[in-house]
């Protein structure tokens, strides 16, 4: 379907990153179905979420997901406009470095409330 | 001899993959909207740590973010699992092996969406659950 390697490579990190978005997913499901038993269960379950561990396993998550998005993207303009195929490969460059810009700030504002830095999220807001 | 028309490929019998190529792509503009959202008011305007039960019970109280995260559960799951189905048929070599893995994935769908389903709808909060959403 694709030629050259950018393509291949493309490819695979879709399916990957789409296969560890699902896990999660389910994983998610479930921990979401804790609120059933009430907000001390619920809350030593999210507390979890708020370990240095899952917060480093949630970059993973974030940049599979935004790649995904990405490259989703990519693969609707291949298959829906004209002749789009011809560009795969700089859309491809595009899509990585749209994930990396977009992820790093993001990166900051999950792993700065673990080392006390007030990242501006940690108020009570909404 | 394959005549290239310029767009990707697709699967054009009119059946079920038909179907399924149009609502992964169908089903993608929508999730790339709601699953992004989602990660920007759970990960960056609100820390992980302060999506408490107390959080959610002020969130759910507006009926809209149920409706949300009900869309972006059903979507994702289907997107996801149809997925999944698509690489299972791409290795799995034995027929018979491929009928029972993703007859079995289509009962965990069923599970895992009524799982998600009844949560989101059943969900009341206890009384006296309007502290502060921060986990301390």
């Amino acid at each position: 379907m694709y030629k050259g390697q950018s393509g291949m490579f493309a490819w695979l990190l879709h399916r990957v990153a789409g296969l560890g978005v699902l896990l999660f997913l389910l994983v998610h499901i479930v921990d979401i179905s804790l609120l059933g038993f009430g907000p001390n269960v619920y809350n030593e379950g999210i507390a979890l979420f708020g370990t240095i561990l899952v917060r480093l396993i949630s970059l993973g998550l974030i940049a599979g997901l935004l790649y995904h998005s990405f490259n989703g993207v990519r693969i609707m303009l291949i298959d829906f406009v004209p002749q789009a195929v011809r560009y795969q490969r700089s859309m491809f460059w595009a899509v990585m470095i749209l994930t990396i810009v977009v992820f790093l700030p993001m990166a900051y504002f999950v792993i700065a409330p673990a080392f006390g830095i007030n990242a501006g999220n940690t108020a009570s807001g909404m | 001899m394959r005549i290239s028309t310029g767009y990707g490929s697709r699967p054009t019998s009119g059946g079920f993959e038909t179907f399924s190529w149009y609502f992964m792509r169908i089903s993608a503009i929508g999730l790339f909207f709601l699953a992004i959202i989602h990660l920007f008011i759970n990960h960056v305007t609100t820390d992980v740590a302060c999506t408490s039960y107390q959080l959610i019970a002020a969130r759910y109280a507006n009926p809209y973010w149920r409706v949300y995260d009900w869309l972006l559960l059903t979507l994702a799951l289907l997107h996801g699992m149809n997925g999944l189905r698509v690489v299972v048929d791409d290795y799995v070599q034995i027929r018979a092996w491929r009928i029972r893995i993703e007859s079995l994935l289509g009962l965990l769908t069923l599970a895992f969406f009524m799982v998600g389903t009844v949560t989101l709808i059943t969900f009341q909060p206890v009384a006296g659950s309007l502290g502060p959403h921060c986990l301390k």
